[in-house]
């Protein structure tokens, strides 16, 4: 009985966010994920934005991303890179060449000590970070400095909870939120979890990314969307990073019930190495995460280029402008 | 302490003691563990489970464990303790349990309920071994591959074990990553298992991890403390003044602990791996020396630094070699229903010989800790008192490796 008022509440939502899509196509997609969001979350500032259009303007920079990703008809490339890998300095030289390079959004690792799903890439990587001293705040850091020369590009962290944790969710959000953090991906909070991070998180205006993966069956879907902003995050596979790829009809099927279910955007990734696999992912996907095929790419360069950080940037940076250009041209559309 | 009508009631429907506890796992496992938990509730509730479990834990495991008056030992103690000091000391004896510790109490709990959710790959992570050895007997006991990730410290240190888990048909997989012990092997097991969701098993060795995993375990584990009152019932006529146990991640001390825990005349202490000393920051006792944040899935005490990155434990024995601990325990720690405190290396290797000589009992050197705090304890407590603790292991697994560090 107790969640007949919650059903009731989301009932008509659903249904204007079904009319909007049928006569609007993609770009409402996020707009109407983001009125979905507002009904529930009270944003201040999101009712004084002037707009336009006849639709509210994005007012996060995810929103604003995706509705010109899909406006020009094609998906956003979204590489991963870990926060100090190899130290502070390259991995900021890395993060503000991504944007040039082709990234329209930009998930940077926050390293942990037990990254329980991720593959030996991002696990070396994360202790490549450790090792060079890298820090929840020094992340932030990067961020504050990254921001200086680009306001628009969407960064998201993701990370394990405990660093967090330990930081204190308040104090964290609110240090992320003035240092331009627009998503958090955080691994190990699943929805069960919501009144930790994800509810705090919303009402401080950064969105809580939600993965959702082939466990997520139907029963569980609406629990899983239940929150959900910025975008869905589809795990292509049931594993750690970096390791397979789902199949491209698969992928393609879970990306439309995303869809539908959760008038969100859909990112996939894990396991996209090649440019072939980026396109042919970009073809149903909203958004193409790489991360492991960089970040090998960085230490295999890093052994090679014996401390020349311009060698690692470059080369990370030439492999991410391979990924793009595939992603962006995947639907046979210039840009 | 804490006021509380019972301190068995936990943990509630989210799967807390208290803050502790929780599901922090990645979304691939979520609808794994929810799954397990309603598997798990239907179990309990099926007396046909229940029945099963109790026959193989009396033919097949050796249960009950013998209850045990540590003559000599308590001798020893009232001979250094004053006048009137000196209670006497009693040993559960899970050592005696098959496969040599009381890990398989609770692996037969689990497999059984693998069996029954038609699972038919097994996966376990360990430290010492025991837990990697007791997964290994009852996956050939029942037919199922199973495959247990251990640090490659503990593969070197612990090497009877890794033959033991290789003669009994299971794959021992070295995790090399971190300082390649049992926090290691964990995420290793955990990654597997988010790779192999729609067949495999974990079988999770400490009374950690993720709901509802804490809870089955320590139901499990149970049968120490249950067992344990009614034999002292019967030996002495009363329950006893004091209980103790090693703790790593703890699930032998939980398992002791839990049926007496509103016993509140019963002190209740666990011992946790002080390492090479408190002081020293090399040590294995988070709630002593580490603060609460989330690893394994759970919320608990962690040894951690001021980022929340997971710091390396140390200690002699490879079993409570772990910078985290039950969530149950981070609750009873807070309630104050149970104290902790530590010993170091140095005292469980001076109890593991002093055992093997009064007793004839050689113990793991994980019980040696919980040893050295027990016979200091006996020796405050009056004669017509009573201490039991829990002889959770045997030392047949550590004597090689005691024998280096005493002769080499």
């Amino acid at each position: 009985m107790a969640g007949k008022p919650g059903r009731r509440r989301r009932r008509p939502g659903f249904a204007v966010r079904k009319a909007a899509r049928k006569t609007i196509g993609p770009v409402s997609l996020c707009l109407a994920g983001r009125v979905r969001g507002r009904k529930r979350f009270f944003r201040p500032k999101s009712s004084t934005q002037s707009n336009s259009t006849e639709f509210a303007a994005p007012v996060t920079r995810i929103a604003a991303r995706f509705a010109k990703t899909a406006k020009e008809n094609r998906a956003a490339f979204v590489p991963f890179i870990m926060a100090g890998d190899p130290d502070y300095e390259t991995s900021l030289e890395i993060m503000k060449g991504l944007p040039a390079a082709g990234a329209d959004l930009i998930e940077l690792g926050v390293c942990f000590t037990d990254p329980m799903a991720d593959g030996p890439a991002i696990q070396a990587a994360g202790l490549r970070a450790l090792k060079a001293g890298q820090t929840l705040r020094k992340t932030l850091a990067l961020v504050r400095s990254f921001r200086e020369q680009d306001k628009a590009t969407p960064v998201i962290l993701m990370g394990y909870y405990n660093p967090f944790y330990a930081y204190g969710v308040e104090a964290f959000l609110k240090d992320a939120k003035e240092a331009g953090v627009d998503g958090l991906i955080v691994v190990d909070l699943p929805p069960e979890e919501d009144a930790e991070m994800c509810l705090p998180a919303r009402a401080a205006g950064i969105d809580f990314i939600r993965l959702a993966t082939p466990t997520t069956n139907d029963e569980r879907l609406p629990t899983v969307l239940r929150n959900a902003s910025g975008f869905v995050y589809y795990v292509s596979v049931a594993g750690i990073t970096g390791q397979k790829v789902g199949d491209a009809g698969v992928i393609e099927a879970a990306v439309t019930r995303l869809k539908t279910a959760s008038g969100l955007p859909v990112a996939v990734g894990f396991g996209i190495r090649t440019p072939e696999k980026a396109a042919e992912t970009a073809r149903s996907a909203d958004a193409v995460v790489v991360g492991s095929a960089l970040v090998d790419r960085l230490a295999s360069t890093l052994d090679a280029a014996r401390g020349k950080s311009d060698m690692v940037v470059n080369s990370v940076l030439s492999l991410a402008r391979e990924l793009g250009s595939a992603t962006h041209a995947a639907r046979g559309v210039k840009r | 302490m804490e006021k509380l009508n019972t301190y068995r009631a936990g943990p509630d429907a989210e799967g807390r003691f208290g803050k502790f506890g929780g599901r922090f796992v990645a979304e691939t496992l979520t609808p794994l563990v929810l799954d397990l938990a309603k598997e798990y509730e239907a179990a309990k509730k099926d007396k046909s489970f229940q029945e099963e479990l109790d026959y193989y834990l009396k033919h097949y495991v050796g249960r009950p464990s013998p209850l045990y008056y540590a003559e000599r030992l308590t001798d020893y103690v009232r001979d250094r303790a004053g006048k009137g000091k000196g209670a006497k000391i009693y040993f559960k004896r899970d050592e005696l349990n098959h496969t040599g510790a009381h890990k398989i109490n609770n692996c037969m709990g689990q497999i059984l309920l693998a069996r029954r959710m038609g699972k038919t790959r097994i996966i376990a992570e360990t430290g010492a071994g025991q837990h990697g050895v007791a997964s290994a007997t009852v996956c050939a006991r029942f037919g199922l591959p199973c495959v247990v990730y251990m640090g490659a410290t503990d593969v070197e240190r612990q090497k009877p074990n890794v033959f033991r888990m290789k003669l009994l048909g299971a794959e021992v997989r070295p995790v090399t990553s971190g300082r390649a012990t049992l926090k290691d092997a964990m995420n290793e097991a955990l990654r597997d298992w988010v790779t192999n969701v729609e067949d495999t098993f974990y079988i999770i060795g400490t009374a950690a991890g993720p709901h509802p995993y804490p809870m089955l375990v320590r139901d499990f584990q149970s049968v120490i403390g249950k067992e344990s009152k009614e034999q002292m019932q019967e030996a002495e006529g009363r329950l006893p003044d004091v209980i103790m146990a090693c703790i790593g991640g703890g699930s032998n001390a939980i398992g002791l602990f839990h049926p007496y825990l509103d016993d509140l005349d019963v002190e209740i202490i666990g011992v946790e791996a002080g390492g090479l000393g408190l002081e020293t920051g090399e040590h294995a006792a988070s709630l002593t020396g580490g603060r609460p944040g989330v690893l394994h899935g759970n919320r608990t005490y962690l040894l951690q630094d001021d980022d929340g990155q997971i710091k390396e434990a140390h200690s002699i024995s490879a079993g409570l070699d772990y910078p985290g601990i039950g969530p149950e325990h981070a609750w009873l720690y807070e309630t104050g229903r149970v104290s902790y405190v530590s010993a170091t290396d140095k005292e469980a290797l001076e109890m593991f010989q002093l055992c093997a000589k009064l007793e004839g009992i050689i113990p793991a050197l994980e019980p040696a800790h919980a040893l050295a705090r027990a016979v200091e304890k006996a020796g405050e407590m009056s004669r017509d008192q009573i201490l039991l603790m829990n002889m959770c292991g045997r030392g047949d697994k550590d004597v090689f490796s005691v024998m280096e560090m005493l002769e080499g």
